[in-house]
């Protein structure tokens, strides 16, 4: 439909049709107040602020809900627009405590401006306030409801963007509350974003809460660190310490929400684990010293173990979340020491399509595409846990009416309508990926789709037969011309293919001439050198046997670590402490093949330095060739560089796909979950345990267990707890080739058959070596 | 002749004498020397001097920690750090004044809600030790405890012009 003229203060104004007259105005540039109008919600109207004069209208009307009709004037600023803005503030206020001195709210309150700019300068009220009992709505968000205006704009982001009825309304009138209802905490993983949207002071963030004043906040914009999706996001500071993290809108990722994982993550940095020295090992323990000496060290046992047994006895393993330019710096001084022992992959298990793999794993579509699909097929994807902003958008194409397949290992509850899926355990699962068109509902779907989306999440990828899953989903994609989205773990996989730290390619996906060892080989072939690069043996890896067995057994292990963690300071011989992603200058690519820059925004924490000035320094001291980088920038820059003559010029290519090797040869060189095994795990990594600052986040691991209930436990099936005569709540011993572990049995129905939820990254379940492989379970 | 007047005056020490006149007018005059610090001039209740922290009666000390006299102070002489206390109340952990930096401007007192922080009418303190300068929390609400008597006179006398 053709545009249509309005005036609005006497422009003129170009308008769609369907558009209303807020919407109209705020592309102009023209403000009108408002409380309960937000541009990603439904239309409510409620709050009446917004209230402007119409030519020809009777009485005011409320812009946000005023369609715009041919030759409309609107006036925001008459006489009669003001009185009416000014008498519904008075209105609003009657009930609104005067506390602002005490409210976390004030100072970035818009009811505060809108008061000073729209209100009466005098009240003339004097009767009783009303007062509202404050509900306890979890660790997450504190709730100060007698400030609440109603405008209902949390309860529309439950039940339209979360797709979570948490809050709601009960009573009419002045007796109107928002609440739970039940009282019980809010289990949505995007819940953090109602305080964003609460226009008062009534639901404020927990975490934060009294601790500062929006007035003295320094703001610097980053990027969220914990999804491949990379969320844009404001870091909050006072006096060098990150205080907060606020959405920072872009429409082509995250819109302006943010998952609460990114929003409070950040207590994670000021933790007491925080690592502030460099330490060596001496005879008589650690030993924390400055950093020449430790460089010194570090350098000299690396030496010696170069010199006695070459470079292929190094090895270098680098947590997903590392910067682009870390990963880099590591694999190029790994690879000037004669080494392609490099990876990032810690969790997965299978890498045997590696080398047809394209130059980076991502999403193969542009992130905000997601919502415009009409068939998505989530394969072995907790989706809404693992990537919440992607989730959101999955969820919007199904309220669009896409159709989604699920076939996962577990049956999640998700906040958006599957019209078929599969649940199956960890061994059955490459057949019911492979067979699932055989399924002649799901194949009609599937080949009628206009544009189809395969997901493929961390437990596709970390499965034991991975390459087969995703040659199946190609197939499965192939069938309507769909994509193939692979969701990594970590906020930087995608980087970690680009800077070549990855044992097969070098940076921008140059083939390597002696592929080097992958991340479960370079633990359970050890070697005598480690470079660990924030990681946690014991949580980060799939393997973490193999990995305090390996980190044991060798000579030099130099952590480069933000955290202090047990088996580092066990088995380590120098560790150097590095800046988390706020402290240091870096860039992320997301899964999109998005570069995104960020700076540090506050200073590292004692002696702390950015790891890539670490790993720079270290190539010094081995007197390796081409690390004269000056900036982080200088680093980007050379990478950028080989990355554009790596893919002939174009800005940001699309993963070339090619043929993965076929799964007739992979199943040749297979794993033990085949054959005879009657109980395989389901190694899911629980919502707030994927990584170092997470698992150091206070109130994200209060919420876990709201969400996810105790994961320090095996859940069954009740039918396969009784073949294995379990009863629930007592103790059952988990055998995994020659480990054990002792765990509580729980039963739960959303497990398949033959299968046992035993999480990984948390350490009552460190004691195992797979995390989807066989597992034996005996009464204890 | 306007010289030679001239010449007569300054001869009869004319000058001097005149200004003799106004010494003896005050050598027989009372005396108005203060013996500081026995005696001490009296002060406005407006007089803007050491500050104070105060309590309620109850002995529950008032700020809230909402920051404002941090925010409104030209000279930046206030540090403040808040949580919430046990009981859920916004309380500062952290409550200085830099005295060094102090204008005596008297706006966190204008700025304050609750007339937590007060400018008394009591100006001579002194320091011993580098550092002393800065006046923690404690510091002022003793003071402000000391000096409860003296701090709420001077409101009661201005509120009628607050």
């Amino acid at each position: 439909m053709a545009d249509i003229e309005i005036e609005i203060d006497g422009k003129k104004l170009q308008a769609n049709p369907d558009a209303m007259v807020m919407q109209v105005a705020d592309a102009a540039g023209i403000y009108i107040p408002r409380f309960c109008y937000h541009k990603h919600l439904s239309i409510a109207a409620n709050c009446r602020m917004c209230l402007v004069e119409v030519e020809k209208a009777p009485k005011p009307m409320p812009a946000c809900a005023t369609p715009v009709m041919p030759g409309m004037k609107v006036f925001t600023r008459s006489a009669k627009a003001l009185a009416a803005q000014k008498a519904v503030m008075e209105f609003l206020l009657i009930n609104h405590p005067l506390d602002c001195p005490i409210c976390d709210q004030g100072g970035e309150c818009e009811l505060q401006d809108l008061a000073m700019g729209y209100g009466p300068d005098k009240s003339f009220y004097h009767e009783g306030k009303r007062s509202v009992k404050d509900k306890d709505i979890g660790p997450l968000i504190s709730t100060e409801m007698t400030r609440c205006i109603q405008c209902t704009r949390c309860v529309r982001f439950g039940a339209e963007t979360a797709g979570f009825r948490e809050l709601g309304a009960t009573g009419r009138g002045e007796r109107m509350e928002i609440g739970t209802y039940i009282q019980h905490a809010m289990e949505s993983e995007v819940s953090g974003n109602i305080i964003d949207l609460c226009p008062v002071g009534a639901l404020t963030s927990k975490p934060f809460r009294f601790t500062a004043r929006a007035w003295e906040l320094e703001q610097y914009p980053s990027i969220a660190a914990h999804d491949c999706l990379g969320s844009n996001i404001y870091v909050h500071t006072l006096r060098g310490k990150v205080m907060r993290v606020v959405p920072h809108e872009n429409d082509e990722i995250n819109q302006t929400w943010i998952s609460d994982r990114d929003r409070y993550s950040y207590e994670g940095l000021n933790h007491e684990d925080r690592l502030e020295k460099p330490r060596i090992r001496k005879q008589d323990g650690w030993q924390e010293t400055d950093w020449q000496t430790a460089l010194e060290f570090a350098t000299q046992g690396l030496q010696r173990v170069l010199n006695a047994e070459g470079g292929n006895e190094l090895a270098a393993l680098a947590s997903p979340n590392s910067t682009l330019e870390e990963f880099y710096l590591l694999q190029k001084l790994l690879r000037s020491l004669g080494s392609s022992n490099i990876d990032h992959r810690l969790r997965q298990s299978d890498f045997s399509d590696q080398e047809t793999s394209p130059i980076f794993p991502g999403l193969d579509m542009p992130i905000a595409d997601l919502e415009n699909r009409d068939v998505i097929v989530l394969l072995g994807c907790n989706l809404q846990k693992e990537e919440p902003i992607a989730s959101l958008k999955v969820r919007k194409a199904a309220l669009k009416g896409a159709k989604i397949i699920v076939v996962n290992m577990m049956d999640y509850d998700f906040h958006f309508n599957v019209s078929h899926k599969k649940i199956i355990a960890p061994h059955q699962f490459v057949d019911a990926v492979k067979e699932l068109t055989n399924d002649p509902a799901i194949a009609e779907i599937v080949r009628n789709a206009k544009s189809l989306a395969v997901l493929l999440g961390a437990q596709s990828l970390n499965h034991l037969e991975s390459s087969s899953i995703r040659f199946y989903a190609e197939k499965i994609a192939s069938l309507a011309n769909g994509t193939v989205g692979l969701l990594t773990e970590g906020c930087n996989a995608a980087g970690a293919w680009i800077a070549g730290a990855i044992p097969h390619r070098t940076a921008a996906g140059k083939p390597v001439s002696k592929i080097g060892l992958n991340a479960e080989t370079i633990l359970t072939d050890a070697r005598k050198a480690y470079i660990l690069l924030n990681v946690e043996p014991d949580l980060d890896c799939a393997n973490s046997i193999a990995a305090i067995n390996a980190l044991d057994q060798a000579e030099c292990v130099i952590a480069l670590s933000t955290f202090k963690n047990p088996v580092l300071e066990q088995f380590a011989d120098v560790i150097l402490p590095v800046a988390p992603f706020t402290e240091t200058s870096g860039t992320f690519v997301n899964a999109e093949g998005k570069w995104q820059k960020f700076k540090g925004v506050v200073t590292p924490l004692g002696e702390t330095r950015p790891a890539w000035k670490v790993l720079r320094v270290m190539a010094n001291f081995l007197k390796c060739e081409g690390f004269e980088f000056e900036s982080s920038e200088k680093v980007r820059e050379e990478v950028h560089e080989l990355f554009l003559q790596g893919t002939a010029g174009a800005s940001s290519p699309r993963p070339s796909r090619k043929e993965h090797p076929s799964p007739a040869a992979l199943r040749a060189s297979t794993s033990p979950t085949r054959g005879e095994v009657r109980i395989s795990r389901v190694g899911e990594i629980p919502i707030y345990s994927g990584d170092n600052i997470q698992r150091r986040a206070k109130a994200l691991q209060a919420t876990q267990p709201i969400i996810e209930g105790n994961v320090a436990v095996v859940k069954i099936h009740p039918l396969t707890a009784e073949k294995l005569h379990l009863k629930e709540m007592e103790p059952a011993i988990i055998k995994q080739f020659e480990n054990r572990i002792r765990l509580t049995v729980i039963f739960d129905t959303r497990v398949p058959e033959n299968a046992a939820y035993i999480a990984g990254g948390i350490t009552a379940t460190s004691g195992l070596s797979q995390l989807f492989g066989p597992v034996e379970i005996h009464k204890a | 002749m306007q010289r030679l007047i001239e010449i007569l005056k300054s001869f009869a020490l004319w000058d001097l004498l005149q200004g003799l006149q106004l010494t003896g007018r005050y050598l027989f005059r009372g005396k108005t020397t203060i013996q500081y610090p026995e005696e001490k001039t009296p002060t406005s209740p407006r007089f803007r001097g050491l500050h104070a922290l105060r309590r309620y009666p109850n002995g529950e000390e008032r700020c809230i920690a909402c920051k404002l006299c941090e925010a409104v102070c030209p000279a930046l002489a206030i540090t403040i750090e808040s949580e919430p206390r046990l009981d859920g109340s916004r309380r500062t952990t952290l409550y200085e004044i830099d005295m060094f930096k102090c204008v005596y401007c008297g706006f966190c007192e204008e700025a304050c809600p609750v007339d937590s922080i007060v400018l008394t009418s009591f100006a001579d303190y002194h320091i011993e030790n580098r550092g002393e300068n800065i006046f923690p929390k404690e510091k002022l609400l003793a003071i402000g405890d000391q000096y409860e008597p003296l701090i709420a006179k001077d409101r009661k006398e201005e509120a009628p012009y607050r």
